[in-house]
């Protein structure tokens, strides 16, 4: 199973433990986590399923490559890292 | 007592009225981008829309008396396969909200209702108190929705919710740039209505073409629901006839501006925030002044007292100009993170404070 992992600025708004889940895609593989956890998804989702624009995802330190469809392989030991991008002010 | 809820860059604040006068009373969502605010008068139910950036667009609730807690925000339906949808510009509409511009109470006779405008241009309508949301489908689906075209903002966007108060299924809403769509059958049939609306800096062919027309706030009168004002990007409007067509009214020291709000017994009498139009968008000479007609747009006031004169660089969005019931006192905050409050109509203004972050709209409670 992947190790999946939340940016920390996410538990101000939404509990998010790091979490273990099975698939071999990324899609795969969050459709499992935000089961149980819709509002959390919907933090890191848009409606149409793709990554926020600020969001990214590295799966063994690698930056995801299909913001859209998610469909970047995943290992069964893999760390995948939900993080963000900085911006603001 | 009535009190004042402010929405801002980092936070929603209360300005309520204390013995040494009005002043901010309490804050919440500190930090956070809080878009805009509703206080529905018919059971005391507040709502704050935020746009967090990274983790996009959130609602939020709080029960008369209770604590805010966040509920469902309006989201856009799945986009069907292969569909090449595009906004006026020739650009692809991403189906997601990406920002709650207008948020509106429904009739008296509906409790629960509330409307929600959205960009990329999505009208949404929530039965139960924003439990869930549905996007008003026949007017995403028309034809006509990708002429409509990003202004200032890059998508296009409903910013005006007008709710008939002679009929709750009558809605009118403003966009920017898609002039003015009614229903008179809760959202199942609309019509465009800015007909009389004039778009100055295009191709002279288009300049009347309601269907792009940059509409930059609606006011409805309440005591007389068949006279509106428009704040639009190229000057005022005014219609007597339910928004059936427009006339174009001049002010001093500019017809620019983005807010504007109307008495609600007295049609004739509506107040502005002129700006220079439209690649500067400050106020003229740097003075900070509210425009006020009083006769239906044939003469206006320039209402300067208690506003900043001098080096002032405020603008006031459309969403921060806020007249309460009596049609008394007026509310306003500026980009600069200032608030002023009118007790007398606009004549004189007092600051509440200079120091909150940029302000996005005020709300009477």
């Amino acid at each position: 199973m992947a190790r999946v992992h939340f940016t920390t600025n996410l538990r101000r708004h939404v509990d998010c433990p790091s979490v273990d889940a099975d698939g071999s895609t990324l899609r795969e593989v969050l459709a499992r986590v935000f089961e149980n956890q819709q509002r959390l998804g919907f933090y890191v989702l848009d409606e149409q399923g793709g990554l926020r624009k600020h969001m990214m995802v590295l799966i063994d330190g690698q930056r995801i490559k299909d913001r859209d469809r998610l469909s970047d392989p995943v290992g069964p030991d893999s760390e995948v890292y939900v993080m963000q991008a900085l911006s603001g002010g | 007592m009535a009190h004042v809820m402010v929405a801002t860059r980092k936070g929603l604040f209360e300005v309520r009225k204390r013995a040494r006068g009005w002043e901010v009373a309490s804050a919440a969502f500190l930090g956070d981008n809080v878009t805009l605010t509703l206080h529905d008068h018919r059971d005391g139910t507040s709502y704050a829309a935020l746009n967090h950036g990274h983790f996009g667009i959130k609602l939020h609730r709080r029960d008369k008396g209770g604590e805010w807690a966040e509920i469902a925000s309006p989201t856009y339906p799945a986009k069907p396969e292969g569909l090449d949808d595009r906004d006026g510009w020739g650009k692809p509409v991403k189906w997601a909200t990406q920002l709650i511009w207008a948020l509106e109470a429904g009739g008296a006779d509906e409790p629960g209702v509330l409307w929600a405008g959205t960009m990329p241009g999505g009208l949404f309508r929530s039965r139960n108190r924003g439990e869930s949301w549905e996007l008003i489908r026949p007017l995403w689906d028309m034809p006509e929705r990708n002429l409509w075209l990003g202004g200032g903002a890059d998508l296009p966007g409903i910013h005006s919710i007008c709710v008939d108060p002679r009929d709750s299924m009558t809605v009118r809403v403003g966009i920017s740039c898609g002039g003015v769509w009614t229903t008179h059958d809760g959202g199942a049939t609309w019509q465009q209505n800015a007909h009389g609306m004039r778009f100055d800096q295009g191709p002279p062919e288009q300049a009347e073409n309601p269907q792009t027309q940059d509409v930059h706030m609606m006011a409805q009168c309440a005591g007389k629901p068949d006279r509106f004002w428009v704040q639009h990007h190229c000057g005022i409007y005014k219609s007597t006839d339910n928004a059936r067509s427009w006339q174009e009214v001049k002010a001093r020291p500019s017809s620019f501006g983005f807010g504007v709000v109307v008495h609600p017994k007295d049609p004739d009498t509506a107040w502005f925030v002129p700006g220079i139009k439209d690649e500067k968008r400050i106020p003229v000479d740097g003075a900070l002044v509210v425009t006020r007609t009083r006769d239906g747009g044939k003469t206006f006031q320039i209402l300067r007292k208690g506003l900043p004169q001098k080096h002032a660089y405020d603008i006031v969005f459309r969403h921060a100009l806020a007249l309460d019931k009596t049609g008394n006192r007026l509310a306003m905050g500026s980009t600069t993170g200032n608030v002023w409050l009118s007790e007398n109509q606009g004549d004189s203004w007092k600051l509440v404070s200079g120091t909150l972050p940029p302000v996005h709209a005020v709300r009477w409670v």
